[in-house]
């Protein structure tokens, strides 16, 4: 057992004491968590990130859902408890299964497994992976001239993520931390986190990559932990340049912002996953002007998420209210792979060049 | 203007040869009433085959449960449905009541507008004595075959039964086959048979959701039914008790016209006018007699039937403005609350329904010398649908109205109100709400409005639509005070599972991690809780008993004491378990019944328990309990005890204590879509 986990040891036994104590004590038991919705989140200057504020919401056992919630949290203690001390990790996928046999503390979706490691990242300040929690591999790869030494069973072994890997990439682990995870950055002079894996597939089969001495890291949707954690190391440790390449609608603003602000539900580490230096190339509303792109309508949840994105501190700065303006005003969106529209070599020919360019970049 | 004027413009060429003035004379002829209906059947209501289908038993139904009530007697009504042919059916209706002298059965099937109500102010399903002749008549003309009609009075050896047609030119009953014959196993009792085009439908306006009901409204009534595939049904009679015998009167001068009043007129057997006006009409006295004479100038002493026209405008004019006293409505039989409420859960009980809403009789009105009275009822929850609209049953004089609704007072009434605040849904608070809901509501009037012969649809006036909407108002608030408590009951389930499952559990699990003794948990549950918990349950036992409990939970921090009320059905009250309860303290004439409960100890139990017996047994709700002498907020599976009881419940006693409301905050979160993973 290192430090880390006695660490999360201890204060996770805190949490289950202090039931135990008001439960003794004749009182109905309560907690207090951290806020977890936008209206909670503040600037954190010292890391350039957004990060939890001072709002709390308080959990009670007066109501069932909250009862449930400090059942499971009693529970989940028991379990984190138990796989320290034999030695064992699980994914959270199966947290979620093992709850079955937890009467009423039992998970009913693997969201409120998910939301209970959070709320305990948040109670006792430790990270799941101290827990003992992983989540499944999420499908981020990377794809450039440089090289991870990672471990495997055989030990430390080093990969190029050109040579050494299929056309797919590098597949990125759960876990991208310095003991089990090192970093050589190779020829790489930037980064580029694109959103959907055909535009990833374009720029590799166009040699985009070897070219600009640029490594691709495929998002594949919101991006896990882990790979925002890998883009932060890579940015802060070797001072790579990262930019992020998604399409031009609410959803990918939102994809942006969690690499470079930090997510909501993530904001209590948002100094480990944050890459604040990180620039959005496009696709912006701008783009659809300029580069005349085919689009579609945005519907009416796409109107309301940029609605909600006007109200999310986050997306406060002038380029942002500007662009989501931009687009309220135009009622289009459009996708990375319409810029086909001019050949397929035209996203690594003119469109990303020019882009880069403009943001000194290249 | 004939069609070629208007293409024209000019008057059309006559044409040569056009029948004199005189010839057209011969063609003119009397029409008889008969004929006319005949020509204009859909006034009737056999406007379609699946409708005289349906017509013809209802107005046979009608009549037999007439007769019975008359007689005094519990109906049982038997149908059948035979197919003979492509669209044409055997009916056959048979009652158990008094029969019909022969002399007078050839009339009664066999002529139209013929019957003994015609002149009478009463409360009856039929109302013009137009309807099983005009279904002999129908049979007649659309299958060309007689009906046959067999009737036995009580204490005669035989029974005489005959073939009957109508003669549509003479409006008179041609009869053959008239024999008298032993009617094998029946005392008395009537039975008709008859073919008729038609057409045997399932579904919303079909003859076994008729009989269902006017099954509801006339539990006492015990109806079978076999359909033309020979399945039988049994709507089971549900109570013993016959509906009062709806009073004659006499009819009220208001809102009679001209046309009316040279009838009664015509037909007096009374000496003067004066006598005519003081002794034909209900409210007319002496003194208001002369005053109407006096105002209208026309001579009391001449004879009744001398009333010119003139004479019956001044008489009406006169009528206007002298003040009459409303006609009386003790000639009404409403159904009763109690029964419309057994007539529906005997009816409706394979829907499983939740809840019973208390029915509601409104109180007699008159409006235009005729008295009315509206009752309304609804069921709840169970099996009923809850995606459709709801059910609107519609009865006038304890007959289903079927057809129409749309056309209907009843219908307009239901839509004109807004139901969201009682718990159903409705787009926009008007029209016919959503929810898993049936509505009842019955119209008894001496002369109920319709808007057609074919009695199919009640016709509106404010009086009528204001009353059915605070009947239906009543109802709702009953309703709605049972979803509170559904509500509540979750609310209070909820709190039982914290703290009979989810607390221990957490303190199990918490004791054994820290590995430290397992605490108490009464200080903790009684704070959650802070109530006095009332949580009733029901036991049957066979059809007709009921046993009642009562469990009382203390989870406050004191000692309380209280009283607990129910309103119960008293003839129910057999035997002596009710009185035999240590918290029993008595029970008046009306059946509201009194408990007390002294001193109970914190976090300690009681029972109060009672037996009910008889048919009234499943009237009676367990959640219908009352209490006094708590704080309500701290009170859970009981209400309040009403004001409107005129039982004077225990005062609270107030104590030191701090009552915290229910704050029900639940925690905040968001939708995100900002999800890693």
């Amino acid at each position: 057992m290192n430090d880390r986990q006695k660490t999360a040891l201890g204060s996770l036994t805190g949490v289950v004491e202090n039931i135990y104590d008001q439960l003794d004590g004749g009182e109905i038991p309560s907690m207090e968590l951290p806020l977890r919705s936008k209206k909670n989140i503040e600037f954190d200057s010292r890391h350039s990130v957004w990060k939890y504020g001072d709002l709390k919401t308080s959990r009670t056992a007066k109501t069932v859902n909250g009862a449930v919630m400090m059942l499971r949290t009693v529970y989940t203690s028991d379990f984190i408890n138990e796989m320290i001390r034999d030695g064992k990790s699980s994914t959270l996928r199966e947290m979620y299964y093992i709850s079955e046999g937890w009467n009423n503390a039992k998970f009913h979706s693997q969201d409120e497994s998910n939301l209970l490691a959070e709320d305990l990242e948040t109670i006792t300040g430790c990270m799941r992976e101290d827990f003992k929690l992983r989540p499944e591999e999420s499908g981020a790869h990377v794809y450039g001239d440089l090289n991870f030494e990672t471990m495997t069973k055989k030990g430390m072994k080093k990969v190029n993520c050109i040579d050494d890997v299929s056309e797919a990439g590098f597949a990125v682990p759960y876990k991208v931390e310095d003991d089990t995870f090192r970093i050589d950055p190779g020829n790489t002079k930037f980064i580029m986190a694109i959103e959907t894996g055909g535009m990833y597939a374009r720029l590799i089969e166009n040699g985009f990559p070897e070219k600009y001495g640029c490594a691709l890291v495929h998002l594949s949707g919101q991006p896990a932990r882990s790979t925002r954690r890998l883009i932060k190391r890579m940015n802060e440790e070797f001072g790579l340049p990262v930019t992020v390449f998604t399409d031009g609608d609410p959803w990918s603003f939102r994809i942006y912002a969690s690499v470079a602000y930090g997510a909501i539900k993530t904001a209590h580490i948002s100094e480990y996953l944050a890459t604040p230096a990180a620039q959005f190339i496009g696709v912006t509303a701008s783009d659809i002007l300029n580069y005349d792109l085919p689009t579609d309508k945005l519907n009416d949840k796409d109107i309301g998420a940029l609605n909600a994105e006007l109200t999310d501190p986050r997306f406060t700065d002038e380029f942002w209210v500007t662009e989501i303006q931009a687009m309220l005003g135009m009622k289009k969106k459009s996708e990375q792979q319409a810029l086909a529209k001019y050949g397929l070599d035209y996203v690594t020919d003119t469109y990303l060049p020019e882009k880069l360019t403009d943001m000194g970049v290249l | 203007m004939s069609a070629d004027e208007k293409k024209t413009g000019k008057p059309a060429p006559r044409e040569k040869k056009a029948p004199t003035a005189e010839q057209m004379a011969a063609k003119q002829q009397e029409i008889s009433v008969t004929e006319f209906f005949e020509k204009n059947k859909q006034i009737l209501g056999f406007d379609s085959r699946s409708k005289s289908l349906l017509m013809g038993i209802k107005e046979a139904v009608d009549n037999s449960l007439d007769a019975c009530e008359e007689a005094g007697i519990l109906p049982d009504i038997n149908v059948v449905i035979d197919k003979v042919g492509d669209e044409e059916y055997r009916i056959s209706v048979e009652d158990n009541g008094p029969g019909i002298v022969h002399r007078m059965i050839a009339n009664v099937f066999g002529r139209l507008l013929y019957g003994s109500r015609f002149h009478a102010l009463r409360q009856s399903r039929g109302q013009q004595g137009i309807g099983i002749s005009a279904t002999v008549m129908y049979g007649n003309i659309t299958t060309g075959k007689p009906a046959h009609v067999q009737s036995k009075v009580e204490g005669e050896d035989t029974a005489s039964g005959m073939d009957i047609v109508v003669d549509t030119k003479t409006n008179r009953p041609i009869v053959s086959n008239d024999l008298p014959f032993i009617w094998e196993g029946k005392e008395h009792g009537t039975k008709i048979e008859y073919t008729i085009k038609g057409r045997y439908i399932a579904g919303k306006q079909s003859v076994f959701e008729y009989l269902k009901n006017t099954a509801i409204v006339n539990p006492h009534a015990e109806i079978t039914f076999r359909d033309p595939d020979g399945k039988k049904y049994t709507f089971e009679r549900a109570t013993e008790i016959m509906p009062p015998r709806p009073k004659e009167i006499k009819p009220h001068p208001e809102g009679m016209e001209i046309g009316d009043l040279l009838k009664y007129s015509g037909n007096s057997a009374q000496k003067t006018v004066s006598a005519f006006l003081k002794n034909d009409f209900s409210r007319i006295t002496e003194r208001l007699c002369k005053e109407i004479l006096d105002i209208s100038g026309v001579d009391g002493g001449k004879k009744p039937g001398s009333l010119t026209r003139e004479d019956a405008i001044a008489i009406l004019d006169a009528i206007k403005k002298v003040k009459i006293m409303a006609p009386p409505t003790d000639c009404l039989s409403p159904i009763g609350d109690t029964l419309i409420k057994k007539g529906l859960m005997h009816v409706l009980d394979g829907l499983r329904p939740d809840y019973y809403a208390t029915p509601v009789t409104r109180s007699p009105k008159a409006v235009n010398g005729n008295p009315f009275v509206v009752e309304a009822g609804i069921v709840y929850g169970g099996d009923i649908p809850s995606d459709s609209q709801i059910q609107i049953l519609r009865f006038a004089n304890r007959v289903p109205l079927l057809y129409q609704q749309g056309a209907c007072a009843i219908t307009k009434a239901v839509s004109d109100m807004d139901w969201r605040r009682y718990g159903l849904e409705q787009r926009g608070g008007k029209g016919i709400p959503f929810g898993p809901a049936i509505i009842l509501v019955h119209v008894a009037s001496t002369k109920v409005p319709f808007t057609s012969e074919g009695k199919e649809a009640v016709a509106n006036f404010p009086e009528l639509q204001s009353e059915i909407g605070l009947a239906l108002r009543l109802c709702a608030r009953n309703l709605k005070s049972h979803l509170n408590k559904i509500e509540r009951k979750n609310k209070t389930h909820a709190k039982f599972e914290i703290v009979q499952e989810i607390l221990p559990d957490m303190a199990k699990k918490a004791a054994d991690h820290l590995g430290r003794p397992v605490p108490s948990l009464d200080r903790t549950i009684t704070r959650i809780m802070n109530v006095v918990w009332i949580e009733p349950s029901v036991k049957k036992d066979g059809k007709q008993k009921r046993t009642f409990t009562y469990k009382v939970y203390n989870y406050t921090s004191i000692p309380r004491t209280f009283r607990l009320h129910a309103h119960l059905p008293k003839e129910c009250i057999k035997d002596l378990s009710i009185y035999s309860s240590p918290f029993f303290l008595d029970i008046n004439e009306e059946g509201k019944a009194n408990w007390e409960i002294r001193d109970i100890q914190p976090s300690a139990s009681v029972t109060v328990e009672f037996v009910l017996t008889g048919e009234m047994a499943e009237t009676f709700d367990a959640d219908d309990i009352y209490f006094s002498g708590l704080n309500p907020v701290m009170v859970m599976g009981a209400e309040m005890l009403p004001g409107d009881w005129g039982i004077k419940g225990m005062e609270i006693i107030e104590t030191e204590e701090d009552i915290r409301e229910e704050e029900e905050e639940s925690e905040m979160t968001e939708e995100e879509d900002l999800d890693d993973e």
